[in-house]
């Protein structure tokens, strides 16, 4: 009877969990979509917990409680810091699968070991290498998100890297295999640890070779690993409901993963296996050439007499906090009748979506947030656009330049609309060390500066003159 | 091994469904797609009070609280982040007077 009610049960939170992801086609139904997520959890810990074999109540209580101490904090940093929390979330995810994994084999191993299969054993090795590699991994992820001092943040490279590691996850699988297959001999329970350090190991070495730059993308595999080691679990405990839930996260991943990739025209193994740092010395010493420089007061004149403005966003901005001057800005040009819109790279920001988390926290209407491809078509109509902090994704150079790192990358083409303004803090290359075209073309002026102090000053001339004109 | 395959089939088709329902979020929300997900497989959780609350060994126990207390900080985090960060996408905020 408890059997039936609780399959229904499943059944019903993974349906939930189905209509959860369902509702974040747009914005209008999005937080339908948190609160069938809460149901659907909240159904299967309740089921669970009436387990007639779940006795110790007080543990349980104790660990939730803790949990809460913890993860109400971790919910309220700030926007900028959500990648860290992300990647944090994805290592918690996969230190529980690990965990898990490791207290099911030793549990099995002595009460009864014919129920390790190969099967089994199998799922049980795979949930726990996804799962302490993801936990590693993960934490350097977060470490160089979060700028911790002894996480390198350069990409480490040597020679032999890609060896090194091939070796280490080849070690891993051949042990994985015997194990698999001989889940009781009297060697297994220390050759268990042994994969459980490979794991470990491999998770910080995956990840030290990636620079910064990548770090979107790296986000999204490891919340494929978390998802993956999710299923993997739900296969140990023949449970269709973690199966479903954690197919759900790692199609998200992957998902998320490609689009990142295709945004900055890599694929996966350039991403995991190429150390991104390395291709930065191209032709550093070309010729000089020369900027044009605007000042704030001109500046403001032009987007004064403009219809339709292109403001393109970048890391840069949220470094700065520029983010609610821009919206002051934003505010001042709709005054005037002016159409702002806002061109969001897919790669803008530190993780997927970030760009648009930073706007809307300013304010911003989602409605004027606009996809790279959307407004790549109405740029050329635009009087003026405004690049703010924003870098390599305008950069001319990744559809013309062969021998340009970023070449093939596709752009927000600020380099069609009629002006160009882009606000810079120094005259040095971006992030990449690409020198950038679109700051030599002949309709850019650049406004150099702090990126918050350039957009007040354009909002103080814009509302300083609006009585005078 | 006879509840192999079933299991089996179910990923597949999770997979699938996964898939399509993710291919069609609103680009817009690809962070809280992330914490959301996040949350949602964080259901792992019930694999961690079967450990933890049965009657097993100490040792297995502990394995188990430590790996429900990352799983339910996952749940409460993910969950309310998702939130806060969707209370924030507004169609208009404020009343605009020029137009």
């Amino acid at each position: 009877m408890f059997h039936a009610l609780s399959q229904v049960a499943y059944i019903a939170a993974s349906a939930l969990f189905i209509f959860a992801l369902h509702w974040m086609n747009t914005p209008a139904t999005a937080r339908k979509g948190v609160y069938a997520g809460v149901a659907g959890t909240a159904i299967a810990v309740i089921v669970t917990w009436a387990e007639p074999s779940v006795i110790h109540h007080w543990w349980i209580v104790g660990a939730i409680a803790l949990g809460f101490v913890v993860g109400v904090p971790l919910s309220r940093v700030p926007l900028t810091a959500v990648p860290q929390r992300t990647a944090l979330s994805h290592a918690f995810g996969g230190i529980a699968a690990g965990l898990v994994g490791t207290a099911e084999y030793y549990l099995r191993l002595g009460e009864g070991p014919e129920w390790l299969t190969p099967f089994r054993m199998i799922a049980l090795i795979v949930e726990i290498i996804l799962g302490y590699l993801t936990f590693t991994g993960s934490l350097m992820a977060a470490g160089k998100l979060q700028e911790v001092k002894w996480v390198p943040q350069r990409p480490v490279t040597y020679a032999g890297q890609n060896f090194v590691n091939g070796l280490l996850f080849a070690t891993a699988i051949f042990l994985a295999g015997i194990l698999a297959v001989n889940p009781t001999a009297a060697w297994a329970p220390y050759v268990f640890p042994v994969i459980i350090v490979l794991a470990l190991a491999f998770g910080v070495l995956l990840i030290i070779p990636i620079g910064g730059a990548d770090m979107p993308t790296v986000i999204a595999i490891l919340n494929a690993y978390a998802g993956l080691s999710a299923v993997a679990m739900g296969f140990v405990l023949d449970s269709k409901l973690l199966i479903t839930a954690g197919a759900l996260d790692g199609s998200s991943g992957l998902i998320l993963a490609i689009i990142m990739c295709k945004a900055m025209n890599r694929s996966f193994t350039n991403v995991l296996f190429g150390a991104f740092g390395q291709v930065q010395q191209t032709k550093a010493g070309g010729e000089q050439k020369q900027y044009k420089s605007e000042t704030p007061e001109g500046a403001a004149q032009v987007l004064e007499q403009a219809s339709f403005v292109v403001i393109i966003p970048g890391y840069g901005m949220a470094v700065a906090q520029a983010q609610h001057k821009v919206r002051e800005l934003y505010d001042q040009l709709k005054k005037r009748g002016v159409t702002v819109k806002f061109a969001i790279h897919p790669v803008a920001g530190r993780m997927p979506g970030h760009m648009n988390v930073l706007l809307a926290e300013a304010d911003i209407p989602y409605t004027d947030l606009v996809e790279m491809d959307d407004i790549n078509h109405d740029i050329a109509q635009a009087d003026v656009a405004l690049v703010v902090g924003a870098n390599d994704v305008v950069n001319p150079a990744a559809k013309t330049d062969k021998s340009s790192p970023i070449y093939g990358m596709p752009i927000i083409e600020a380099d069609k609309a009629r002006t160009i303004f882009a606000i810079k803090r120094s005259k040095n290359p971006g992030f990449a060390g690409i020198d950038n075209e679109l700051y030599f073309s002949d309709r850019t002026w650049m406004l150099f500066g702090d990126a918050k102090a350039v957009i007040g000053d354009l909002v103080k001339e814009l509302s300083g003159g609006s009585g005078m004109h | 091994m006879m509840d192999l395959w079933p299991t089996v089939w179910v990923f597949v088709l999770a997979s699938f469904i996964g898939l399509g329902v993710i291919r069609k979020v609103s680009r817009l929300l690809h962070t809280p797609l992330m914490s959301l997900t996040n949350a949602i497989s964080a259901i792992a959780v019930v694999g961690a009070i079967l450990v933890t609350g049965g009657d097993y060994p100490l040792s297995i126990r502990i394995l188990g609280a430590v790996a429900l207390f990352a799983s339910v900080t996952n749940i409460v985090s993910g969950f309310l982040i998702t939130d806060r960060m969707l209370k924030m996408f507004k169609t208009d905020s404020k009343p605009e007077s020029g137009r």
